[in-house]
């Protein structure tokens, strides 16, 4: 590996000002499991490595049933699925988390990194998009918030300059009757990278699909809404032909290709059978979240 | 070269100092500077988990850690797995169940599923495969592996309660 000089800043000030000062031969460190693999095979390089782990706001991990989850962005997916109310608010991105990699992969393994290598199977991607996730990115010069369907621009781009970097991601908290899942499909169970990933989230009011959101991974140079499988779900009660419709919706949206992993007409199934699987379960959790709760403590 | 740099870190119960370059791996630190070749270097890319160490009570891969990261940290590797006298019996059941031939993976596995006892020292086969996916292994099949940790699960849990006993008594 190519020699670098590494700084572990104790604040967010000191951070944004190293970036600011290093520029674009300053790489963030995250849990490291793609940035370390990629510079010892010389893809990536950087004069200065700035871990980024030490910083409070990248590694708090805040949740409260009004306001939501504010999820630092050097957290590591095990502290995220392991957190039992987090879990139990956000069974979409409980889904993804829990497939990243193994359980040495999970430990280490943070969002803000899944987001900032912005590989189109990165699996959390469909997950927090459907979540409905905002970024907060900081430089020297101020802060920004924007929607994590804004942050993408194409296979390992994102809308990051290189003074900036992810401080939190945020989930608004999930509204009653809400239910999500995240699904993906790979030849092996685990340790795999996903050829589609889909996920899906909906809101149940008295019977009715209130809310709908479905995104997919690995089918397009980005992950992507499909703002036509929810209308296809609005209004109506959850069936087999609700479920088919948004289905065909979302295999109209996806734009996939033909590599290693697939051919471009299995990705076109599969997103089909993974977006009603995805729809089912995402409809099975949302009754189940109806149904009277335990007193929280 | 670049500088190298002072780390201060607690390993296998050991306070240790070492110098290294930013762009050491902890596993490189482990076996090169320090000497402790129980952690191989299967893939040197995540995959393997033939690496495996223990890092502030988490299961990681030394290969995609920074030595400089160790700062302040707490690591068990392979050789801080045994007792004093004699084997733990994650080693010792790997070898009543014959689960290793060519013995690369080993260190990874046994480190990885002391991990997983530290946690649930009672889990189901399905629970052991699963932590144990992150480890490869290209000669045993994994069965026997899975039944030497399911085995020496039981073995820890009798030793534990066999103590707790006497405590009472
Ligand atoms: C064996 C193995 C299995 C894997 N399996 C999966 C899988 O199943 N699914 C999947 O999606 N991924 C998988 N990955 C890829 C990887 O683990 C994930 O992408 C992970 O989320 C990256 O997070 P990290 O914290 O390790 O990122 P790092 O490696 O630390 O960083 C990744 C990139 O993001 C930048 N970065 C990190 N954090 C920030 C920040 N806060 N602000 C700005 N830039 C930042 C870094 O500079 C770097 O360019 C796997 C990797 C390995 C090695
Ligand atoms: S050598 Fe580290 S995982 Fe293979
Ligand atoms: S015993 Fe040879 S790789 Fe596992």
């Amino acid at each position: 590996m190519q020699a670098f000089e590494y700084v572990a800043p104790r604040s967010l000030d000191e951070a944004t000002h190293v970036l600011a000062h290093v520029g674009a031969e300053a790489r963030c460190l995250g849990g490291g499991t793609d940035l370390i693999a990629q510079m010892r095979e010389g893809r990536r390089s950087a004069r200065v490595v700035v871990d980024i782990k030490r910083i409070p706001e990248l590694d708090a991990l805040k949740f409260d049933p009004i306001h939501g989850l504010t999820l630092g962005a050097a957290v590591p997916c095990s502290r995220i699925h392991s957190h039992g109310a987090v879990a139990a608010a956000f069974p979409g991105l409980i889904d993804a988390v829990s497939l990243i990699g193994g359980i040495a992969i999970q430990n280490r393994a943070s969002l803000g990194g899944n987001i900032c290598t912005a590989s189109p199977a990165g699996d959390s991607l469909p997950a927090l998009l459907v979540h409905n996730a905002h970024v907060l990115l900081a430089s020297a010069q101020g802060t920004r918030r924007l929607p994590l369907s804004a942050f993408f621009v194409g296979p390992g781009k994102t809308v990051l300059r290189p003074d900036e970097l992810v401080v939190q991601i945020e989930l608004p908290a999930p509204p009653a009757g809400f239910g999500a899942a995240y699904l993906r499909f790979t030849p092996r169970n685990e340790m795999d990278i996903a050829v589609v990933g889909v996920g899906a989230a909906v809101v149940l009011e008295n019977g009715l699909i209130t809310q709908a959101r479905v995104a997919l991974g690995a089918v397009a140079p980005t992950p992507i809404l499909v703002p036509e499988a929810a209308e296809a779900l609005v209004g109506k009660a959850p069936s087999p032909e609700v479920f088919a419709d948004a289905a065909a919706a979302a295999q109209r949206a996806a734009q996939p290709i033909t590599d290693m992993r697939g051919t471009a007409e299995q990705r076109r199934h599969l997103v089909g059978v993974l977006t009603w699987r995805a729809l089912q379960r995402a409809v099975e959790r949302a009754r189940v979240s109806q149904l009277p709760q335990p007193t929280a403590q | 070269m670049s500088t190298r740099v002072p780390v201060t870190a607690t390993i296998n119960n050991e306070d240790v100092t070492f110098l290294c370059e930013p762009r050491q791996s902890l596993l490189e630190v482990l076996r090169e500077e320090l000497g402790l070749t129980g952690a191989k270097e299967g893939c040197n890319n995540g995959n393997c988990g033939a690496c495996a160490v223990i890092m502030n009570g988490a299961l990681v891969n030394s290969c995609l850690v920074l030595g400089v990261e160790a700062h302040g940290a707490t690591i068990t590797t392979i050789e801080g797995i045994a007792p004093r006298e004699g084997l733990h019996p994650l080693q010792q059941k790997f070898i009543e169940h014959a689960a290793l031939q060519c013995g690369v993976c080993t260190p990874g596995f046994i480190v990885a599923a002391r991990a997983l006892l530290d946690k649930n020292p009672n889990p189901t086969e399905h629970e052991v495969r699963f932590w144990l996916a992150g480890n490869l292994c290209r000669c045993t099949g994994y069965d026997k592996i899975v039944r030497a940790v399911l085995d020496a699960a039981a073995t820890l849990r009798a030793q534990a309660a066999s103590a707790a006993g006497d405590e009472v008594q």
